[in-house]
C-alpha cells in the first residue's frame, strides 16, 4: 500500500507571530519556519505503517511557496520514500485555502493512487481544519479525523478519533483519508545521516496549472489585528489577598 | 436570508448550550432554521425548537445518522443546502468533521470557528491559535460557518418553531460506528467548563498532579494541563490546553506552575479572570494573570483550598 502525506510549512509553534503593520497578516519574513506539528505526526504515522510491513511507499506532498522544499525534506529525512513539490505561491505570505489544496490533492491521488492520505488534523497557521476532509469529499472516500489510534488492516482500518468529552472509535472503509491528532504518536528526529540521505531522495517539482486547479481565493483577507490585549493584573501577597480579590469578583 | 444551523445531537439529546450559542451567532445573518439529525432526534428537535429566535426545525432520523458519521451528515446537509446562503454550527468536533465534508461537496469554502459576525459575508475568525484574529470577506454563494462558542452567549427558551420531519440522505456506508468511550469523570467538560484548573511542569509528578486534581474538585472545576505536563507524563493529552491542544475561555481560569509558554497562552488567554501561582516571579504567566501569586504551589494549593472553605 501506498501512503500519501501531505505537509505544510507554517511559523515554528514557539515563535512569537507578529501582525504585519499593514494588517494584511502575520510576518512571515525572516521568521524560523517547520513543519506542522500535526503534519510531523503524520508522516511518523506512515513511517510506522512501513516498518510493519503494512505500506510499502510514502509519497509526501506540500504546496505552496518553493521554499517548502525544506519541510519535505525534512519529510524525507524522517523516513519518506519521494516527495511531490505543488508550486502554487511566490510569496511566503500567499496562503493557499484548504478547498484549493484540497482540489490538488485529488489531483495527486487519482496520480499517486494511494491507499491511505494522512494528513494532519489542521495548520497551526490559519487554524482551519478542513483540508482532510475536504479531500474526502471531493474524492467521495470515508474519513476518519482527529485520530489518536489507527490500525489498517486490509480493506478496513479501525480508527480512534479525539472528539469533545472523550473518544470515538469508527471503522472505515479503505481507501480513506486520516486526519491525526497529537497523541497518535510521538514523531522521531532525523539523524544526521539520514538528513544527508534525504538530499539524495526523489523530489518531483510541479505546479498547480499542471493540476489544472484554480488557487484563487474565496476569502478576502480584510484584516489582521493583535488580539485585544489584557489589561495589567497584580500581583497579590498572600493566599487571603487572592481569596478576598476573587471573592470580590464573584469568581468563588 | 435563510439559515441551517445544524444542532449539536449526541445520543439523541440536545446539547442545548452549544446549540443555543450558535444560534445566538447565526440570527445575525437571517431566518434561523436547525436541523436536529440522529437515529432519535425528534426530542432534540422538540427542544431546539424552544429557543428563542429559531423558526423552524428539521428532524431527521436514520440509523445512519445516528453516530454523527461525517459521510451520511454532510450528505443530508448538502442536499439541504439549495434553500439556505448559510450553514452553521456551533464549532464542536462533531461540527468540525463535518462542516468541511459540506462545504467541498458544494465547492466553497469552510469558514472555521467564527468568533465574530460582522455581516453576511465577512466574519472574524482567531488564527495561530488566537495570536491574531482576521477578519475575512466570503467571496462564495453559500457560506458554511462554524461559531466559537465560547465568544457568543446563549440564546434564551420562549420560541415556539414549527418542526418538520424529513428524510435521511442515502448512506454512501463508508464507515460505521465501533464505540464511543466517554471519559469517566464527574467533573465538567474542559472546553464548557465555568471554571478551569491546570497544572504545569512545575507540579513536578504524576502523583503531585492530584494536588491540582482536588482544587479542580473543590471548585467544581475542569482539570487542565500545559504541554510540558502532558509531555512529562503528569497528565494526559486530552486535558491538554494550549495551541496543540484544547482551547478553553471558562470564567475563571486557575494556572498552577505553569510558566505561561506562548503555545499555553494560545489556549487560555481568552479567560474572563486568570489566576497564576507559580514560585518563579519572572514567569510569562504573571504578563496575563489578573491575580499572580509568588508562592510554593505545595504550600499555596493547600492553603487556598482551605481558605475557600
Amino acid at each position: 500500500m501506498k501512503v500519501l502525506v501531505p505537509v505544510k510549512r507554517v511559523i515554528d509553534y514557539n515563535v512569537k507571530v507578529r501582525v504585519k503593520a499593514d494588517g494584511s497578516g502575520v510576518d512571515l519574513a525572516n521568521v524560523k519556519m517547520s513543519m506542522n506539528p500535526f503534519d510531523e505526526i503524520a508522516v511518523e504515522q506512515a513511517i510506522r505503517l512501513k516498518e510493519a510491513g503494512k505500506a510499502d511507499e510514502i509519497v509526501v506532498v506540500s504546496i505552496g511557496v518553493k521554499q517548502s522544499q525544506e519541510t519535505l525534506r525534512t519529510a524525507l529525512a524522517m523516513g519518506a520514500d519521494r516527495a511531490i513539490l505543488v508550486n502554487a505561491a511566490d510569496d511566503v505570505h500567499t496562503d493557499i485555502e484548504p478547498l484549493a489544496v484540497a482540489k490538488i490533492l485529488a489531483k495527486v491521488v487519482e496520480e499517486e493512487q494511494p491507499g491511505l492520505v494522512l494528513a494532519g488534523k489542521q495548520a497551526i497557521d490559519n487554524d482551519m481544519n478542513a483540508t482532510g476532509q475536504m479531500l474526502s469529499a471531493l474524492l467521495g472516500w470515508s474519513q476518519g479525523t482527529f485520530a489518536s489510534e489507527l490500525d489498517v488492516d486490509g480493506d478496513k482500518a479501525v480508527v480512534t478519533r479525539e472528539v469533545d468529552g472523550g473518544l470515538q472509535t469508527i471503522k472505515v472503509n479503505m481507501p480513506t483519508i486520516v486526519t491525526v491528532d497529537l497523541r497518535l504518536n510521538e514523531p522521531r528526529y532525523a539523524s544526521l545521516p539520514n538528513i544527508m540521505k534525504a538530499k539524495k531522495k526523489p523530489l518531483d517539482e510541479k505546479t498547480a496549472a499542471d493540476y489544472g486547479v484554480d488557487v484563487t481565493p474565496r476569502l478576502e483577507i480584510v484584516s489582521t489585528t493583535e488580539p485585544e490585549a489584557r489589561a495589567a493584573g497584580i500581583i497579590v501577597g498572600s493566599v487571603d489577598e487572592l481569596v478576598g480579590k476573587l471573592k470580590e469578583a464573584g469568581a468563588v | 436570508m435563510a439559515v441551517l444551523l445544524l444542532a449539536e445531537v449526541t445520543d439523541g439529546a440536545l446539547a442545548l448550550d452549544a446549540t443555543a450559542k450558535a444560534v445566538t451567532a447565526a440570527t445575525k445573518l437571517g431566518d434561523v432554521t436547525v436541523l436536529a439529525a440522529g437515529a432519535s432526534a425528534a426530542d432534540a428537535g422538540a427542544e431546539a425548537a424552544k429557543i428563542a429566535g429559531v423558526s423552524k426545525v428539521l428532524v431527521a432520523e436514520d440509523a445512519s445518522l445516528g453516530h454523527r458519521l461525517a459521510e451520511p451528515t454532510a450528505a443530508l446537509i448538502a442536499g439541504l443546502a439549495s434553500d439556505y446562503e448559510h450553514i452553521v454550527a456551533p464549532a464542536t468536533t462533531d461540527a468540525k468533521n463535518v462542516l468541511p465534508r459540506v462545504a467541498a461537496l458544494l465547492d466553497v469554502m469552510v469558514i472555521s470557528d467564527v468568533s465574530a459576525v460582522v455581516d453576511g459575508n465577512t466574519f472574524e475568525r482567531p488564527i495561530y491559535a488566537g495570536n491574531a484574529i482576521q477578519t475575512v470577506k466570503s467571496s462564495d454563494a453559500k457560506k458554511v460557518v462554524s461559531f466559537r462558542t465560547a465568544t457568543f452567549d446563549a440564546a434564551g427558551d420562549g420560541g415556539s418553531a414549527s418542526v418538520e420531519t424529513i428524510s435521511a440522505a442515502d448512506n454512501p456506508a463508508l464507515s460505521e460506528w465501533i464505540e464511543d468511550k466517554v471519559a469517566e469523570s464527574d467533573r465538567p467538560e474542559l472546553t464548557s467548563a465555568g471554571v478551569v484548573v491546570s497544572g504545569g511542569r512545575g507540579v513536578g509528578s504524576e502523583d503531585d498532579f492530584k494536588l491540582i486534581e482536588n482544587l479542580a474538585d473543590k471548585l467544581g472545576a475542569a482539570v487542565g494541563a500545559s504541554r510540558a505536563a502532558v509531555d512529562s507524563g503528569y497528565a494526559p493529552n486530552d486535558w491538554q490546553v494550549g495551541q496543540t491542544g484544547k482551547v478553553v475561555a471558562p470564567e475563571l481560569y486557575v494556572a498552577v506552575g505553569i510558566s505561561g509558554a506562548i503555545q499555553h497562552l494560545a489556549g487560555m488567554k481568552d479567560s474572563k479572570i486568570i489566576v497564576a501561582i507559580n514560585k518563579d516571579e519572572e514567569a510569562p504567566i504573571f504578563q496575563v494573570a489578573d491575580y499572580g501569586l509568588v508562592a510554593d504551589l505545595f504550600e499555596a494549593v493547600p492553603e487556598l483550598m482551605e481558605k475557600l472553605g
